[in-house]
């Protein structure tokens, strides 16, 4: 891919030769990236589900269908930034879980709805930082530490619920799930498309991204670079708490009660949305607008699946399938090249 | 000193302790017809840690085991209903699971893929195939035969068939990891891959046997989980894979690869099971087992990392023998 | 230059024939030639970088070369893997122990080839016993029950020797195997060597230390930058006509040292402490001045070099820079006071592979080249611009991943990385190790006129002529303490062995 030395013209003049900056430019390498194919496969699913069903062009219909991915997604970028540096949340759905029950806990005692919302976001922080300081601080595998967490986070949930469930959340705060900011387009997309800007700016535009790259790819050179690694790992750890605490608001306002059992299994579908959208489980790589596009995929897929009365099982099948097949094809393809 | 500096043996301590602590205001509990139900119950965790402690030494994870079990107990239940013997059913189920482990095992070997990312897709590929070949129908305990229920549950000096697998699986295990090349191999494969290269050893091969291994035993336990609780559905052993993870961490297998007994492993999911049977019968609602074994695998880890903490380089002569002789010689 | 084989022994039993190499970026081996004799001590001699580890791997079935024959007792042949080379009878010792440090010693001794009982199941006491039998033939004094992540550097070492015996081997491959071994054990080894010999193994010698090579070889092979030079008996050569192959020039010529200029104390280091690592290091930098730092390997030199830049905590000790003592609990801390590190370990250490060039270099200034914690890429490729063609970097382009560059050009980026900083002490670890010659010459260069523009310099490394010829002052350890200092004519190659191996009767 890269030319050789050889090619360089030689300056003479100055002490060390002359290096351009780039030999491809950034519009070159968007082209050929991993990003312009799963446009490509969206824009096909898309074309497909409005040929295979009259009723999914339907505005209304569009935009129910968004609720398949924006909760999932707002806490995919996260997640994104935190696999990104080699890291990993299987927490996401219990914290989403105890936010809700807390939530719950404080609405029966009559808290309004700025009170839940605080209390939400708080819970997700505090989940979050608490993950963070046992992998940050302690230095334990953020793997297991978040399988111990998801089970202690759901479990104080079953211990405050049991088989009961919170209902009767006052209709203010039906607003973050069931509202419209204007026409179709609901309140929770707007906060996935915020989502989604703040953390493309974060993880691409400022420093804090380019050292969450830095460690991903090589985390001890990170720190021998004079990086203060585990201060970062501790704040993304704070972001995707706070970001399931998000979803947590829109979810709980979206179905209107709290049970124990709630986002249960979502913790995979975040993954899985992460790493369809390029991001390398090994950490290193990826970008947030393939996350973006991946929840598109994922949303379209299911939703296409569930206008032709596919059962949700099923969809689950061809999820996993997905997640398979995108990583193992191009290995696949690399592999019958080099024979 | 050096007994009490072994992860086992504090593992061990910590579950008399558990188990008089409970005696003291129940000492029914410790009854050995009690205690017996107790090591039936977790007779799957056991079967189901050991095969997953094979795949962690390698460095791997396979989330799909719950899975795995799920799918091959249906199939058990569906040969039954089609009339074939049980000796059969055993194999195929035994082939099956393998054949499912193999699947996650080439994927790792030949294309490279974490194991993560394998084991969470065939996770959901091989629950979902249950609803293919069933359309979410229920396999009830009046529509398999007695024979194939009652195999697991009979009693032979003094234990189920059940425990009693779950017991010789165990002593082959331990035959296995300490005593033949292949168990070597998942050490050293974990432990220092690149070294394991120099030594001969295929580093993919290893992990996708322990892949097979692990797929094998769920399998085997597909079928005894179905036949002890009568019934076969979509989503028995849902999230059953935590658990089974829970109990190699809690038992000092380390998620990192190379280390970890068989002791250990069979301890932590005792540790799990007895809490299991326990809440009951002290009258703890069952809906704190969740956050206990949680809080347990969180504990687990932080002393397994205290204990693993690298010192640094071993360089200064008076390090190397006060080390020595810490560890017991 | 070529000498004949040696009349009495005949055929070789291994032969390497126009072995070719290549790597992304470098071509490691480039049509070598390589003779090992029953019975014969053959030396393998070169530079680092010269292409001896990458024939040691070719030998050992961890790579294949991409062109060339391998021919064993006169049959061309593959070693396809590790196992296929252990069963041609060629077994490693080698220079970093490839061991498992949760395994036994006698385990680390037999796996791959563990003793069976009737059964088929690894007999672990004939397993331990013959360990013991072992160990004790190389006179090692280690419990083979013994876990390996209790023992240290040196016994680390022999269990490596002992498992490389433990298989009936015909070609015993000895990279750098005194580097980390005291006086006695070294004459221990030498005694082994003279054994194998009788026993007629062919062992391949791979040292850069010519006293041994002198004491022990038969053979010699010299190969430079990849490339075979000459062959022929030790008997018939001498040491200046194996540097001049060596280094392909006269090695006065690379040692670019201006006159120092030296300053007043830049840091001092006093009774630095660590559990197992070092104890009682206490010496001070001055401005202007290169600082060399001597020893075996694994003496504990990065281990200090590393504690002073934060990656690890001395337990007991303090160090001063210019007038104020300081605290250094983390990197951060060490770049804000203007130390900086380049590490021995460029690979997992240096660089960070999978970021472009202009990336690494702008790392650690990043809050330099930002506005409001945003990036301006501008600022960034004129910051890596300035500080790579002030090195001489070759690249294709800043924006290259920097994993695809050559060793010497990776570590241009390492150090352009921290001038970047604008430090006050740079720490060199090893700072030429298995770089091409070009770029040592541009290192040495530059290490020059940073210590003559004032910055005070540490250079530990483990080659004595770039020690003696770089140095303004030496400074020895061994076992985790300093053994010695020296400057000005003390400053010898005698010297500076004597305290590094610690012969007896000398500095305890």
């Amino acid at each position: 891919m890269s030319p050789h030395d050889s090619r360089l013209p030689d300056h003479p003049t100055t002490a060390g030769r002359h290096i351009p900056d780039r030999l491809t430019s950034p519009a070159a390498r968007a082209l050929k990236s991993w990003e312009a194919l799963l446009l490509v496969v969206a824009i096909a699913i898309f074309i497909m589900n409005a040929m295979a069903s009259p009723w999914f062009l339907d505005p209304w219909s569009l935009s129910d269908a968004t609720f398949n991915f924006t909760e999932k997604a707002m806490i995919a970028f996260a997640m994104a930034m935190l696999i990104v540096a080699g890291e990993i949340d299987l927490s996401v759905g219990a914290i989403i879980a105890l936010a809700s029950t807390v939530m719950g806990v404080a609405m029966s005692a009559g808290a309004p709805v700025p009170v839940l919302v605080l209390l939400g976001l708080g819970t997700g922080l505090a989940c979050g930082a608490f993950n963070g300081l046992l992998v940050a601080r302690f230095g334990l595998p953020s793997i297991v530490v978040t399988i111990g967490t998801m089970s202690l986070f759901r479990g104080i949930s079953y211990i405050v619920l049991g088989d009961g469930a919170f209902t009767g959340y006052p209709a203010g705060f039906a607003w973050f799930g069931q509202g419209y900011v204007f026409w179709v387009v609901t309140v929770e997309l707007v906060i996935f498309a915020l989502a989604a800007l703040a953390f493309g700016i974060l993880l691409h535009r400022t420093n804090f991204g380019r050292m969450v790259y830095a460690i991903g790819n090589n985390a001890t050179a990170a720190r021998f670079s004079g990086i203060r690694v585990d201060r970062i790992r501790f704040i993304l750890f704070l972001l995707t708490g706070l970001m399931s605490g998000v979803a947590a608001i829109c979810l709980t306002s979206r179905l209107g009660s709290t049970r124990p059992s709630i986002a249960s299994g979502f913790e995979l579908e975040v993954v899985t949305i992460v790493v369809l959208g390029g991001v390398s489980i090994l950490g290193g790589s990826g970008t947030i607008p393939g996350v973006v596009l991946a929840a598109l995929v994922m949303g379209l897929v299911t939703f296409g699946l569930g206008l032709m009365n596919v059962p949700g099982i099923v969809m689950s099948i061809v999820v996993g399938a997905l997640l398979i097949g995108v990583i193992a094809l191009p290995r696949l393809l690399a592999m019958a090249r080099g024979r | 000193m050096s007994l009490l500096k072994s992860r086992e043996a504090i593992l061990a301590l910590a579950i008399l302790a558990l188990l008089g602590l409970i005696a003291s205001r129940f000492p029914s509990f410790v009854s050995p017809r009690s205690l017996a139900r107790v090591l039936t119950d977790t007779s799957p965790l056991i079967l189901l840690a050991l095969g997953q402690m094979a795949v962690i030494l390698t460095k791997c994870i396979d989330l799909s085991v719950a899975a795995n079990l799920a799918l091959c107990g249906m199939v058990a239940a569906l040969l039954n209903g089609a009339g074939v013997p049980l000796p059969l059913i055993l194999l195929a189920v035994i082939a099956l699971g393998a054949a499912l482990g193999a699947f996650n095992g080439v994927l790792v070997w030949k294309l490279g893929i974490p194991s993560i990312v394998v084991t969470l897709g065939t996770m959901t590929i091989y629950r979902g195939t249950i609803f293919l070949l069933t359309g979410g129908a229920w396999v009830n305990a009046h529509q398999m035969s007695a024979a194939f229920k009652a195999f697991p549950r009979t009693v032979i000096a003094g234990l189920p068939v059940m425990a009693w697998i779950a017991v010789a699986v165990t002593a082959g295990f331990a035959l296995l990891m300490t005593r033949t090349p292949l168990g070597r191999a998942f050490y050293a494969a974990g432990g220092n891959p690149h070294a394991a290269v120099y030594t001969g050893i295929s580093v993919g091969r290893t992990q996708f046997l322990a892949f097979v291994l692990a797929g094998a035993l769920a399998g085997l336990t597909g079928y005894l989980w179905v036949a002890r609780y009568a019934v076969a559905y979509v989503d028995i052993a849902g999230g059953f894979e935590l658990d089974v993870v829970a109990a190699c961490v809690i038992g000092g297998i380390a998620i990192a690869g190379g280390a970890g007994t068989v002791a250990g492993c069979v301890m932590g999911a005792l540790f799990l099971g007895i809490i299991k049977n326990a809440l009951p019968v002290v009258g703890i609602s069952p809906f704190w087992q969740m956050a206990i074994s949680g809080s347990a695998i969180l504990i687990a880890i932080a002393f397994n990392a205290a204990s693993r903490r690298e010192p640094g380089r071993i360089i200064l002569k008076k390090a190397e023998a006060r080390q020595l002789q810490e560890a017991g010689q | 230059m070529q000498a004949t084989p040696p009349a009495a022994d005949g055929a070789p039993v291994l032969s390497l024939r126009d072995i070719v190499k290549t790597f992304p970026g470098v071509r490691a081996l480039n049509g070598v030639r390589l003779d090992l004799f029953p019975g014969q001590v053959t030396a393998l001699i070169g530079e680092n970088g010269a292409g001896k580890s990458t024939i040691v791997k070719i030998l050992t079935g961890i790579h294949q070369p991409d062109e060339g024959r391998i021919i064993v007792d006169g049959t061309e042949t593959r070693f396809p893997t590790a196992q296929a080379a252990g069963a041609a009878g060629v077994t490693a010792i080698h220079q970093e122990t490839v061991l498992f440090d949760e395994m036994t010693v006698a385990e680390n001794i037999f796996i791959g080839h563990a003793p069976r009982t009737r059964w088929g199941l690894i007999d672990r006491r004939a397993m331990r016993r013959r360990a013991k039998e072992i160990l004790a033939g190389i006179g090692a004094d280690l419990n083979p029950a013994a876990r390996l992540r209790d023992l240290g550097i040196a016994s680390k070492h022999l269990v490596a020797i002992a498992r490389a015996l433990s298989i009936d081997a015909r070609v015993v491959i000895m990279d750098e195997p005194t580097a980390a071994l005291s006086h006695k054990e070294i004459a221990e080894l030498y005694e082994l060597v003279e054994k194998l010999k009788a026993q007629g193994k062919a062992i391949l010698f791979i040292s850069h230390k010519f006293d041994e090579i002198f004491r022990i070889a038969d053979r010699w092979t010299v190969f430079r930058d990849g490339a075979f030079v000459a062959e022929g008996l030790m008997a018939e050569a001498t040491e200046a006509g194996l540097v001049r192959m060596m280094v392909g020039r006269s090695v006065d010529q690379i040692y670019p040292k201006r006159p120092a200029r030296i300053g007043p104390p830049a840091l001092t280091v006093a009774g630095y402490c660590h559990p197992t690592e070092f104890e009682d290091i206490t010496f001070t930098l001055h401005q202007g001045e290169i600082l060399g730092f001597y020893g075996l390997v694994g003496a504990g030199r990065s281990e200090v070099m590393q504690a002073l830049f934060g990656i690890t905590r001395p337990s007991k000790g303090a160090c001063r820079l210019g007038d104020q003592v300081r605290v250094i609990r983390s990197t951060a801390q060490a770049v804000a006071a203007g130390i900086v590190y380049v590490p021995e370990d460029r690979g997992r250490q240096g660089t960070v592979k999978g970021l472009p060039i202009f990336q690494n270099v702008t790392l650690p200034s990043l809050a330099r080249t930002s506005r409001a914690g945003f990036l301006r890429l501008a600022e960034e490729f004129a910051l890596a611009r300035e500080y790579t063609q002030r090195l001489d970097l070759r690249a294709a382009s800043l924006d290259q991943d920097v994993g695809l560059l050559s060793g010497g050009n990776q570590q241009k980026v390492v150090i352009a990385k921290w001038l970047a900083t604008k430090p006050r002490i740079i720490i060199l670890d090893e700072p030429t190790k298995g770089i091409d010659i070009g770029s040592k010459a541009a290192v040495h260069d530059f290490m020059s006129e940073l210590a003559a523009q004032g910055l005070a310099v540490i250079m530990v490394s483990s080659e004595i002529p770039e020690v003696l010829g770089m140095s303004d002052r030496v400074i020895v350890m061994r076992e985790g303490r300093i053994a010695a200092e020296f400057t000005g004519d003390d400053m010898t190659p005698e010297n500076l062995v004597r305290a590094a191996v610690g012969i007896e009767g000398a500095a305890a």
